[in-house]
C-alpha cells in the first residue's frame, strides 16, 4: 500500500488529475454562480430594496421639499449620526378612521369576492375537467383567452353595462321591468362584479390544474364502496382539491384587497378601498411618507397570505 | 344522479362562459354605434373607428411605445425568468434560496400599488444618489416590468423543468457534453414551448399594466393603458369602444393561432402515441 | 359435485349470469354479445390482451358503465338500474385508487360507514381483515407511507371488508414486481379460500390466470374465445389463438383423413397425425393441428420405424434457458419448429449433445397432439 502511494509517478498524475478536477469543477461552479447571480440581483435589486426605501420614508417626516420627505440619516458637522424616526404616520393611519376603515373595507370585499368566484369557479373548474376529450381544450381555451385580453377594457366593458343608461337599465326599462334606472355603477355592487369578473380564471385555473389530476378511479372506488355522489364529493374529491382552493383564493384575494382600477372606475368616490387610497395619497397629496406607511400596513396584512402562497407555489414547483 | 350533476355542471360552465363574453361581445357591438352617447342606440357606423385611425395620433403613439416596452421586457424578462428557473429547479441547495424562491414567487401576487410605489420611490432615491435615471419613462416602467414579468416566466419555465425530469441532461452529460453545452444542446430547446408562452405571458403582461407604469412613468410617455385609463375615467367613450374592439380582435386571432399550433401538436403527439402503441 | 358447479346445472344456479351482454364505444365494440355464468366461490378470470374488453366487462359488472343491451343478475337480482354504490359487489382497482388523504384505518373503514354499520363493529371488522392482510401494524400510515405490495393488500382489504357477494379484481398484481407477484398469486389465492367470496379477477399474463383460476375465459375482440379449466384451456384449446396466446403453439394446417370414434387421423405437413381420442369433426374438412413444444421429443437417433406422429429436420437455433433448451427445427417444407427439451446433462461436448445444424428426428405422443378447428 505504502508502496503504491510513494511511487513518484502515480502521485504526479494524481495530482494532475486533481488539479484538472476542481479547474472543471471551479469553472462549472462559475457558470451556475452567473446563472443564479443575474436575476438574483436584480430581484434584490429592483424587488427587495424599493420594499426597505418605502420603509424608510413611512418613518420620515413629511417636509416641503423633492423628494418630500425628510432625510432618515443625517450627519451632523461633528460626524456623528444622527437618525430620526417617526412614528407618527403609523400612528396616524392606525388611529384615524378613514383608514382603518378602508382596510376593512378593502378586505370585507375582497374576501367576499373570493368567496363568489370560489362559489362559480369551483363547479366551472369541475365541469371542464369532467367534460369530453373534445370539449375540454375548447373550454380551456374560452377560459384562458379573456385573461390574454386587456384587463382595463374588461373593467370598461361593465361601465357600458352598469351605467344608469347602460345595457342593462335599458333592457330592464324596455321590457317594463322597472321605470326608474336601477343605481349600479359606481356603486360596492359594481366593484364585486369587476372583480368576480377579472380575477375569476385566476380561481379556475389552479382548480382546473389540481382536478385534471385527480384519479377518477378515486371516484369509483367511493362508488364502488357504497357512497353516493354528493357523499363522495364531500369526502373524496374536495378534501383532494384543497390545494387548488387555497391556490386560486390566494391569487384572488391578495391581488384583490391591494386593486385599484376597479373600485376608481366601477367603484367612483363611493367605494373606499386601499389600493385607490395609496395612489390617490400619491399622487395627489404628495404625502408620501403617509402614503409609504399606508402601503408598509398593506403589506404587513397580506404578508401570511403571500407566504401561504410561496409555500404552495414552492411545493408544487419542486416536483412532489 | 350521475345525469343530474353533469347536468348542473353543463349549466354552470355555460353561464360562466355567458358572463365571459357577452360584456365583451356588448363592447365589440357599441363600437359600431353612431351615437356619441355609447348606450344609446343610434345606427350602425364605423364613425369612431374613422376618428380613432384619422384623428387620434396620440393613440398610435401610446400603441408604438406599449409594444416597445413589451418587446423588449418579454425578452429580457424570458432570460431572466430562465436563469431563475434553472437555478431553483437544477441548482439543488444554494445560499440564500429561499430568500430568491421568494422574491420570485411573490411579484405574482403582490398588489400592484405596492410594487408601483417601491419602484417609484426607488427611482427617485437612485436618481437623487448617482442621477440615474434622469427622467421617468420607457427605462423605468421597461425594468419595473421586468421586474414582475420575469416571475411569471420563471413559473412557466418552472413547471416544464420539473415535468421534464433531468434524464435527457444526464444522458448528454453521459455522453460527454459539458455542462454549458448540455444546456444549450438539451436544456434550451426542449424547453422553447415553455420559453414561448412565458415570452408571450410576459408581453401581455406588459401591454396590460396600468398601475405600476402610472407610477414609474414620467411627463409625456403615455402607455396605452394610461392614455385609455385617462379618458374612461371620466365615462364612456365610443372611440374608446372601437379601440378596444381592435385590442380584442388581434389578441383574440393570436391566441387562437397559438392555441391551434399547440393543439395540433398535442394531437399529433396523442397520434404518435397511438401509432407506437400499435407497432407493439 | 361442489368441485366444479359449472358441470351441475341441476344443483348449482349460477351467482353471476350474463345474457347478450353488448357495450359499444362510439363504433367500437369493446363487449359483443356476450353470455356467461359464474358460481358461488369461483376464482374466475377473464384473460386477453389490452383492449379485448375484460376491462370493460369487469366496469359493467361494477356498474361503471352499463350496457347497449343484454342484461347482468347478480345473485338473482337484475342489475340494469342499480348504481355502483348499491350493487352488491366490490372491486379491488389496478391503481388501488387508495384515498391518499385517509389512512390505511380510514381507507377500509370508509365502505362500512356507507352502510350504516356500528362504529364498534367497524373497528372489530377492520382489525379482523388488517389481520387476515398482516398489515396490523400498518392502520395509522396513510397510503403514500407503504409499499407497492402493502398497498395492493390495502386495496383488499379495503374491497373484502365489506363482505361483498362479488369481488371484482382488475389487474390486481399487475404493479408488483415479478417476484412478489408469484408470491402474492397464492396469498391471493389463500385468501379468496379463506373467506369464500366469489372472485372475477382480470389480467392480461395467462401465468396469473392459470395459478388462479378455478376456470378461466380467454377473450379477443370482444367475445369470449373458450371458457374452461386453466388445464382445459391449455391441454384443449378449440381454436389457433386460444393455442398460441395460452403457451405457444405449432400450428399446422392440415385435413382430416379418418375420422374414427376413438382415433382421428390428419394429413398435415408434418405428415400423418395420429390422434388416440376422438374428436367432433368432419373428413376432408381444412382444419389445424397444434403441437406444444414441451411434448415433442427431440432426438439424433432415428426411428426404428416408419409411421405417424414423426418427423425429421436441421437444428437452425437454440436458446440455452438454463433448465431447458429450445430449439428451432427447420423442416424439409421449411417450416421451423420449436422444441424445449429438459438439459438433463450438464455438458455440452457430449456425443448425445445437440448442436448446430445437426439433423435431428422430432416424435409425439398420439395423446399430445390438438385440434384446431378454427
Amino acid at each position: 500500500m505504502t508502496d503504491l502511494t510513494n511511487s513518484p509517478v502515480s502521485a504526479t498524475s494524481q495530482q494532475d488529475i486533481g488539479f484538472l478536477q476542481s479547474l472543471a469543477r471551479r469553472a462549472q461552479n462559475n457558470w451556475r454562480k452567473i446563472v443564479i447571480l443575474i436575476p438574483f440581483v436584480w430581484l434584490l435589486f429592483f424587488f427587495l430594496f424599493p420594499f426597505f426605501i418605502v420603509a424608510k420614508i413611512s418613518l420620515a417626516e413629511l417636509a416641503i421639499a423633492s423628494p418630500p420627505f425628510t432625510k432618515l440619516i443625517e450627519w451632523t458637522d461633528t460626524g456623528v449620526m444622527n437618525i430620526r424616526i417617526v412614528f407618527d404616520n403609523f400612528t396616524y393611519i392606525l388611529t384615524d378612521n378613514l383608514y382603518s376603515n378602508t382596510y376593512l373595507n378593502s378586505l370585507k370585499i375582497s374576501v367576499l369576492s373570493t368567496l363568489i368566484c370560489l362559489l362559480f369557479g369551483y363547479p366551472i373548474a369541475y365541469g371542464i375537467v369532467r367534460s369530453g376529450p373534445v370539449m375540454k381544450p375548447l373550454l380551456l381555451f374560452l377560459v384562458i383567452l379573456p385573461f390574454w385580453t386587456s384587463f382595463l377594457l374588461r373593467v370598461y366593458a361593465w361601465m357600458g353595462l352598469l351605467a344608469d343608461q347602460g345595457t342593462i337599465n335599458n333592457l330592464l326599462i324596455s321590457i317594463g321591468l322597472i321605470d326608474e334606472p336601477i343605481r349600479m355603477l359606481y356603486t360596492e355592487f359594481a366593484v364585486f362584479v369587476g372583480i368576480v369578473y377579472t380575477y375569476m380564471p385566476f380561481m379556475i385555473l389552479p382548480l382546473y390544474a389540481n382536478m385534471e389530476k385527480l384519479d377518477t378511479s378515486l371516484n369509483e372506488a367511493a362508488a364502488d364502496l357504497g357512497s353516493k355522489p354528493t357523499n363522495t364529493f364531500f369526502k373524496v374529491t374536495l378534501p383532494l382539491t384543497i390545494p387548488g382552493i387555497i391556490a386560486g383564493s390566494l391569487l384572488v384575494f391578495i391581488p384583490a384587497t391591494g386593486e385599484y382600477v376597479i373600485p376608481d372606475l366601477l367603484g367612483g368616490g363611493n367605494v373606499q378601498m386601499i389600493g385607490r387610497v395609496l395612489f390617490n395619497e400619491f399622487s395627489r397629496n404628495t404625502d408620501w411618507p403617509v402614503a409609504s406607511a399606508v402601503a408598509i400596513v398593506l403589506l404587513f396584512l397580506l404578508v401570511v397570505p403571500i407566504a401561504v402562497f410561496q409555500h404552495y407555489q414552492g411545493k408544487e414547483n419542486e416536483g412532489r | 344522479m350521475y345525469n343530474k350533476r353533469s347536468r348542473f355542471l353543463t349549466v354552470m360552465v355555460s353561464l360562466g362562459l355567458a358572463f365571459f363574453y357577452i360584456p365583451l361581445l356588448l363592447l365589440v357591438i357599441y363600437s359600431f354605434n353612431h351615437s356619441k352617447l355609447v348606450p344609446v342606440w343610434g345606427g350602425w357606423s364605423t364613425r369612431w373607428y374613422k376618428v380613432l385611425f384619422f384623428e387620434s395620433p396620440e393613440v398610435w403613439s401610446a400603441v408604438a411605445l406599449s409594444l416597445k416596452i413589451a418587446f423588449v421586457n418579454a425578452t429580457f424578462a424570458t432570460i431572466l425568468g430562465t436563469l431563475a428557473a434553472l437555478a431553483m429547479v437544477r441548482f439543488g441547495r444554494f445560499k440564500g434560496r429561499t430568500l430568491f424562491g421568494g422574491m420570485l414567487v411573490a411579484p405574482l401576487v403582490m398588489p400592484e400599488v405596492i410594487t408601483g410605489l417601491s419602484l417609484l420611490v426607488f427611482f427617485i432615491s437612485l436618481q437623487e444618489l448617482i442621477g440615474w435615471p434622469a427622467e421617468r419613462g420607457f427605462t423605468t416602467i421597461t425594468i419595473a416590468h421586468i421586474t414582475f414579468s420575469m416571475a411569471f416566466v420563471a413559473v412557466t419555465v418552472q413547471a416544464r423543468l420539473t415535468g421534464m425530469g433531468q434524464d435527457l441532461e444526464e444522458a448528454a452529460a453521459d455522453l460527454g457534453a459539458k455542462p454549458f453545452k448540455v444546456l444549450t444542446a438539451i436544456t434550451i430547446p426542449r424547453l422553447t414551448p415553455a420559453l414561448v408562452s412565458g415570452w408571450l405571458l410576459a408581453f401581455t403582461l406588459s401591454l396590460d399594466d396600468l398601475v405600476i407604469a402610472s407610477f414609474v412613468t414620467g411627463p409625456g410617455a403615455n402607455t396605452l393603458p394610461i392614455l385609455i385609463f385617462s379618458r374612461i375615467r371620466l365615462g364612456l367613450r365610443p372611440d374608446i369602444n372601437a379601440l378596444a374592439t381592435i385590442i380584442i380582435l388581434v389578441v383574440a386571432i393570436c391566441v387562437t393561432i397559438a392555441a391551434l399550433i399547440m393543439y395540433r401538436q398535442h394531437k399529433r403527439d396523442l397520434l404518435d402515441q397511438q401509432l407506437a402503441e400499435r407497432a407493439d | 359435485m361442489t368441485d366444479a358447479p359449472w358441470l351441475d346445472h341441476e344443483n348449482n344456479t349460477p351467482l353471476v349470469q350474463i345474457r347478450g351482454l353488448t357495450k359499444k364505444f362510439g363504433s367500437v365494440t369493446a363487449v359483443d354479445n356476450i353470455d356467461l355464468d359464474i358460481y358461488q366461490g369461483e376464482l374466475f378470470c377473464l384473460l386477453g390482451g389490452s383492449g379485448c374488453g375484460k376491462s370493460t366487462l369487469l366496469r359493467m359488472l361494477a356498474g361503471f358503465e352499463f350496457p347497449e343491451s343484454g342484461s347482468i343478475n347478480i345473485g338473482g337480482e337484475d342489475m340494469s338500474n342499480v348504481s355502483a354504490y348499491e350493487r352488491p359487489t366490490n372491486m379491488m382497482f389496478q391503481s388501488y385508487a387508495l384515498f391518499p388523504h385517509m389512512t390505511v384505518e380510514k381507507n377500509i373503514a370508509f365502505g362500512l360507514q356507507q352502510d350504516r354499520v356500528p362504529k364498534s363493529e367497524i373497528t372489530d371488522r377492520v382489525d379482523e381483515i388488517l389481520q387476515l392482510v398482516e398489515l396490523q401494524d400498518f392502520k395509522k400510515r396513510k397510503p403514500q407511507q407503504l409499499s407497492g405490495g402493502q398497498r395492493q393488500r390495502v386495496a383488499l382489504a379495503r374491497a373484502l371488508v365489506k363482505k361483498p357477494r362479488l369481488l371484482l379484481l382488475d389487474e390486481p398484481l399487475a404493479a408488483l414486481d415479478k417476484k412478489l407477484r408469484k408470491q402474492t398469486q397464492f396469498e391471493l389465492a389463500n385468501i379468496q379460500e379463506q373467506v369464500g367470496v366469489t372472485f372475477i379477477v382480470v389480467t392480461h399474463d395467462q401465468e396469473e390466470a392459470m395459478t388462479l383460476a378455478t376456470r378461466m375465459a380467454v377473450m379477443d375482440a370482444g367475445r369470449f374465445m373458450q371458457i374452461g379449466t386453466p388445464n382445459e384451456i391449455y391441454e384443449f384449446p378449440q381454436s389457433r389463438f386460444v393455442a398460441d396466446f395460452i403457451g405457444s403453439a405449432n400450428i399446422f394446417a392440415g385435413r382430416v383423413s379418418e375420422d374414427g370414434t376413438d382415433h382421428v387421423r390428419v394429413d398435415t405437413d408434418l405428415g400423418e397425425v395420429y390422434i388416440d381420442h376422438g374428436q367432433s369433426v368432419t373428413e376432408g374438412k381444412q382444419i389445424w393441428v397444434g403441437l406444444r413444444p414441451e411434448k415433442i421429443h427431440v432426438s439424433k437417433t432415428a426411428p426404428k420405424k416408419a409411421g405417424p406422429n414423426q418427423v425429421s429436420g436441421e437444428v437452425e437455433e437454440i436458446g440455452y434457458l438454463g433448465e431447458t433448451s429450445i430449439y428451432k427445427v427447420k423442416l424439409k417444407t421449411g417450416q421451423l419448429v420449436d422444441v424445449t427439451a429438459p438439459n438433463q446433462v450438464r455438458s455440452r461436448s457430449n456425443e448425445q449433445s445437440i448442436t448446430w445444424e445437426d439433423t435431428v428426428y422430432l416424435s409425439w405422443e398420439p395423446s399430445s397432439a390438438m385440434l384446431l378447428n378454427s
